[in-house]
Parts: structure tokens; C-alpha cells; sequence
């Protein structure tokens, strides 16, 4: 079964780049980002629309190694690649980028992005541990806030502020609301049209569409699964790792034609930025801050939110497996992999594959003979 | 009642004929036509083991090649295969490497031959057979000469663990006049550091190792294994078709379950 209101979010992402020429010539700014660190309230509590900015395709990658190394990670010489080569409308058309220091790949890059666009980069500090990193977090959000209000001559206001956390927290509930659907054993969604409606959030114009959409989805599924009385054995899998995005469902797409239930994702184009809201209080920026310093990112260090996610997760889910996706050259989610690993076992017995890979194809065969043994082994 | 067991790798496909208690095996060349091999091993095992088409309840398949194989009654990948095979000859053994023409691989299994965890070389070349055979062809070489000539060879340090780079690195080595036998002990010994690191991920709680493919039959690179894994490291007679063997007794079973 695939519910029908997924139809809109298959057309979302082609039309919305068509859509946001139309809100900029109607003089609405816009700002783009990468991350799911960035403070979307923020930009939103300006006045401007928050894009997410293409990274996700290997076509850019060629013209982004004229400058970047080519023994890096994919995601950063795509975002760099579709930067130069402009063929990525929501870099056209953003008046400034928001970006962080989060792993050191990025944050370098992004010294070469600012020749291209304004930037502003967010300093985020990297030890999880870090006594003053609400403070730190409260003054960078600060140093945003100023930015944006001189770029785009404004003032944002704590109403304002309240307004577009409302707006997120909403969101975010809705998307987590979605998302348990799949406790359901057959899980009824599909991992690529999860990712799908996720990854629309980025892009979404229209909030108050994109919400029915997804209640539409949800009645749908709510009303299968109330007959749904079929029985499934296919191992229910939790993805995580580096972010895969809408364009790079190469894994996902093995996984679930193989054999597998791709059930949730835990990365950063799942649920990672989803699980928490920012808690509603008078001090936004206090509040923002609160949410945002507690992303369970391998670019901190220690990272045991993941951990404890992760854990919740697979009770939570029923889950059988875990498959861990590592960028190519990603550092930090490659090397702690194998905490992960040993986590899962010694505390869940659920056992983790991981998957070492990039944009191009050319592995399609090894990771299909890993995921056949995963899968089997499963069972 | 027969089952086989096929397994269609990158140089070689191997066949084996198993009925419940004994099996015999064929391997040739997979050549360049893997789309026949598949139907041609079959007649070989009938007219070698003389038995008729008619005999062999079940055909599993296995390897790269697997997709080749329309007639099969199954298809399961290599690594549960191994597991099982390995777990056949060597009962009490808990992990295998397996280092064929295109990837090496480290496995972990149960008393049963199931196998609970694994790892696979990455997308280059390093440490597998094909590695090993380009740096070879650079000296002029073939795979068959590699125990002569690299015996009680004192190692030549290789850097290179990318196949590419180390073709250059050797034909330096030769440049520099170094002596071959030392280079392929080099090699050995870097193959052998290579995938002591992956049965080390795996981590087998035995002392004992089944070591397996084609290039398992060199006993330098044996006792490189030995040396650098810490491992008592066993290979099989034929440690070529362990996979097929595998994948013939996982036919077999089924075939019992379904008699059930
Ligand atoms: S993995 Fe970390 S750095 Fe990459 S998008 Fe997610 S939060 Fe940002
Ligand atoms: S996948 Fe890893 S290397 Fe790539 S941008 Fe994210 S954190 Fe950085």
C-alpha cells in the first residue's frame, strides 16, 4: 500500500524550485542551509523563507574538484559543486547561507563558499561537555540574530520568535506523528517516501499544505492498518550514519529491494532533529539554543545522545538490524561506527552493518552482497 | 538424492555434488560468458560423477554470479555460504577469511554455521587475489610461483596497499635491483597485515581459523597469517569451494525441510 497524498511530495522538490523564483520576485528573502543545526526559527522569525540547499547529487561533484580534494566527503563537494556550477535554484536564489562549524570538511569548504554568497557561519563548539556551550550557543544565536536584521533591514522580535518556533514544534510533532505509523509490523511507509516527506520540510512553501499532506497520509495509513491483518518477517531495519538525502536513496533502495523493511532513519535526513522540540518559554533564543546544543552529531565529542537514541529507537521500533551509512571520507560517523556497534550488542544484541560508500554507482554490487548477508543473517 | 551447489566467482566457478553425507566437486575458468557457465557446470558434474540431470533435486546458487544462473532454485550470497561450508569441514571453528579474485572477506559463525557478523574489504582492490596477481604480472611472475620463490625470503617493507600505486612500487623495487623473491615475500606479508585486520574485527573467540580462496593455498602467505593474526590458521584440501560446498548442503536442508 502506498498512500496516495504521497503523490503531492513526489512532485515537491522539481515544483518548489519553480515556486521560489516566484516568493523572491514577490521580495521575500531567502537563506539557505545545510545543516539540521541551523536555527530554522530564526530565519524564519526575520521574515525570510529557510531553504535546504542541494547536495545530494554526484553530477556537481567533478567541477566542486577543481577546487576541493577528491578525498572527501560527497555530501560537501556536491554542496560546493552545485554552489560554483549555480545549478541548484535554492543557492540561486538565497540572499545568504547559514552554515556551522561542524565537521572540519565542511567548516573549510565553507571559506571557499563565502567568496560566492554571504555567509554566515555559526561557531559551533565540538565537545558535548563543554560548560559554557549555552552560553555559547545563546551568543552565537545572537550574532545570527543581528545578521539577519542587518541583511535584511528588520527587527526580529520575540514574538516573532515564538511564532516560528510555534510553527516548527508543530511541524516536527506532526513529522514524529508520521513516523511512529511504522511501529506497525509491516511497517506501512516506505523508508524512501519517510525520507521523502522529511526532506520536503526543507523545501516546503506552503506550511499549511504541506501539514494536511502529511495528516492525509497519516488518516490513510491509520484506516489500513486498522484491517491490516497480513503477516511479514522481513527484518525491520533502522538506517543511520551520514545524512542520505532525496537523490541518494541508493542504499535504502537495496535494503528495502532485497528483502529488507527500512523502518525509520535516525541521520539527519530522519528523525534526529525531530525527536525534540524547542521548549516554549519567553526567552527564545534561550530556548532555541537548548534544542539545537543537544543534536546527537558525530561532529561532537562524546556523542552519547546517539547512542541513547538509537537505543530508544530500536526498542521502540522493533528493530532486527542496524545498517550505518558512512560517507566516504566522513571521519567522524566512520569512527564511531564501531561504538555504535559494540553498544548494540552489548546492549541490545541487535547487530550493525556498516556501509562505507558515495554518490556514484559503482558499488551498487557490494553493497547489494552485504545487504543479501545482512538480511539473511537477520532472519 | 543430489543437491549442488554452484558458485560463480570472478575467475573461477566451482561445482559440488552433495548427498547427505558425501560430496564431490569440479571447478573451471568463469571465463568471459558467465551466462553459460552456470548450465555447462551442470553437465559436467553429471557426466564426471556420472548421474543424470534427473537426479539433482535442487540447484543453489552462489557468488558474483549468481544473477546467471535463471535455473536455480535459489540464490543465496557467498558469505552464508562459507559459513555453512566451513562449518561442515571444521565443526569447531568460529571465524573464516576468505580472500577471492575481487574482495576478501572476515566471518564470524556459530556452532551451527550460521554466520552472526562479518566484514568485506572495501571498494579498492588491497588485499585480494587480484591485488595480489597485478603485483605479481609486474615482476613477471604468476600466482603459482609466488611459495618458490618468496621461501625463507627475508619481506621488503610494501607501503602501497593500493594495487595501482604498489605496481609502481614494485617495478621500483625491481629497478632499485632488490630481489624478487624478497618483493613477493613483501607482498605476502602486507596481504597477510591486510587481512589480519579484518578477522581481527570480527574477533573470533577460537584459536583456530578456516582460511579460504584461491590464493589460501600459498603456505607463505599461511604463515604470514599465523604470525601476524596470532591465529592457528587452517585451510581446507579444495579451499576454493567451500562456497558451493555451502551452498549445496543449505540445498540439502531445505530439501529436507520440505520432505517434512
Ligand atoms: S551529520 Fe552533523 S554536520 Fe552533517 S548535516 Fe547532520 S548535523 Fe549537520
Ligand atoms: S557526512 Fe560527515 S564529512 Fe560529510 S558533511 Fe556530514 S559530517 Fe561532514
Amino acid at each position: 500500500m502506498r498512500p496516495k497524498a504521497m503523490e503531492y511530495f513526489d512532485n515537491l522538490i522539481p515544483e518548489n524550485m519553480v515556486k521560489i523564483k516566484e516568493q523572491k520576485e514577490q521580495g521575500k528573502n531567502v537563506v539557505g542551509y545545510y545543516c539540521v543545526f541551523t536555527p530554522v526559527e530564526l530565519i524564519e522569525a526575520s521574515g525570510a523563507i529557510p531553504v535546504g540547499l542541494c547536495a545530494t547529487k554526484q553530477d556537481p561533484i567533478a567541477a566542486a574538484e577543481k577546487d576541493l580534494p577528491r578525498n572527501l566527503c560527497p555530501l560537501i563537494k556536491s554542496s560546493y559543486g552545485f554552489a560554483v556550477t549555480d545549478k541548484c535554484p535554492f543557492f540561486h536564489f538565497a540572499d545568504v547561507i547559514m552554515a556551522e562549524t561542524t565537521c572540519d570538511g565542511k567548516k573549510k569548504m565553507y571559506e571557499y563558499m563565502k567568496d560566492i554568497k554571504p555567509m554566515m557561519v555559526l561557531d559551533i563548539p565540538n565537545s558535548s561537555t563543554y560548560e559554557l556551550k549555552r552560553e555559547h550557543w545563546v551568543h552565537e544565536l545572537k550574532r545570527a540574530k543581528a545578521f539577519l536584521e542587518e541583511k535584511f533591514d528588520t527587527q526580529i522580535t520575540e514574538e516573532s520568535l515564538q511564532k516560528a518556533i510555534k510553527a516548527h514544534n508543530t511541524e516536527r510533532t506532526k513529522l514524529m506523528e508520521l513516523v511512529s505509523l511504522n511501529k506497525h509490523n509491516p511497517a506501512p511507509l516506505k523508508g524512501q517516501d519517510l525520507l521523502k516527506v522529511i526532506w520536503a520540510r526543507q523545501f516546503q512553501l506552503d506550511r499549511e499544505t504541506y501539514l494536511e499532506k502529511i495528516q492525509e497520509i497519516i488518516d490513510e495509513v491509520r484506516e489500513f492498518i486498522k484491517n491490516d491483518k497480513s503477516k511479514d518477517d522481513r527484518p525491520r531495519i533502522l538506517v543511520t550514519g551520514s545524512p542520505t538525502g532525496v537523490g541518494q536513496e541508493k542504499t535504502l533502495n537495496i535494503i528495502e529491494n532485497q528483502g529488507g523493511q527500512v523502518i525509520l532513519q535516525e541521520a539527519c535526513s530522519g528523525v534526529k532533529g525531530l525527536v525534540k522540540n524547542v521548549p516554549e518559554s519567553d526567552d527564545s533564543l534561550t530556548s532555541i539554543a537548548e534544542k539545537y546544543m543537544e543534536l546527537p552529531c558525530s561532529c561532537l565529542s562524546p556523542n552519547d545522545g546517539r547512542f541513547d537514541l538509537i537505543g530508544s529507537l530500536v526498542e521502540e521500533y522493533q528493530i532486527d538490524g542496524v545498517v550505518d551509512i558512512t560517507l566516504q571520507a566522513c571521519h567522524t560517523y566512520n569512527i564511531e561506527s564501531k561504538m555504535l556497534k559494540d553498544f548494540l550488542q552489548e546492549n541490545y544484541e541487535i547487530p550493525l552493518m556498516q556501509i562505507e560508500t558515495d554518490y556514484t554507482d559503482a558499488d551498487t554490487e557490494q553493497i547489494k552482497l552485504r545487504v543479501d548477508s545482512f538480511l539473511e543473517i537477520l532472519k | 538424492m543430489y543437491t549442488v551447489g554452484i558458485d560463480i566467482g570472478s575467475v573461477t566457478t566451482k561445482g559440488v555434488l552433495y548427498d547427505g553425507s558425501n560430496f564431490r566437486s569440479i571447478y573451471k575458468p568463469t571465463g568471459f560468458d558467465p551466462t553459460t557457465i552456470g548450465e555447462s557446470i551442470i553437465d559436467d558434474i553429471c557426466t564426471e560423477f556420472n548421474i543424470s540431470k534427473g537426479q539433482i533435486s535442487k540447484v543453489l546458487g552462489t557468488g558474483y554470479g549468481r544473477i546467471h544462473l535463471p535455473f536455480a532454485d535459489k540464490v543465496v550470497s557467498e558469505i552464508i555460504c562459507q559459513g555453512k561450508g566451513c562449518n561442515y569441514l571444521f565443526s569447531d571453528v568460529k571465524g573464516i577469511l576468505d580472500v577471492g579474485g575481487q574482495d576478501s572477506k572476515a566471518m564470524l559463525i556459530n556452532s551451527n554455521g550460521k554466520v552472526l557478523d562479518f566484514v568485506l574489504n572495501d571498494k579498492c582492490a588491497a588485499g585480494t587475489g587480484r591485488f595480489l596477481e597485478m603485483s605479481v604480472k609486474a615482476l613477471g611472475l604468476t600466482l603459482k610461483d609466488i611459495d618458490e620463490i618468496a621461501f625463507n625470503k627475508e619481506p621488503i617493507e610494501i607501503g602501497s596497499m593500493c594495487s595501482v600505486f604498489c605496481e609502481t612500487e614494485v617495478l621500483n623495487l625491481m629497478m632499485q635491483g632488490k630481489d624478487k623473491g624478497a618483493i613477493v615475500a613483501g607482498l605476502l606479508k602486507s596481504i597477510a597485515t591486510r587481512i589480519s585486520t579484518m578477522i581481527n574485527k570480527v574477533n573470533p573467540a577460537s584459536e583456530k581459523i578456516i582460511f579460504t580462496g584461491g590464493v589460501a593455498k600459498s603456505k607463505v602467505l599461511r604463515n604470514y597469517l599465523r604470525q601476524i593474526s596470532g591465529y592457528d590458521v587452517t585451510t581446507p584440501n579444495s579451499p576454493i569451494i567451500t562456497a558451493a560446498l555451502g551452498a549445496s548442503i543449505i540445498g540439502y536442508e531445505q530439501l529436507l525441510k520440505e520432505a517434512n
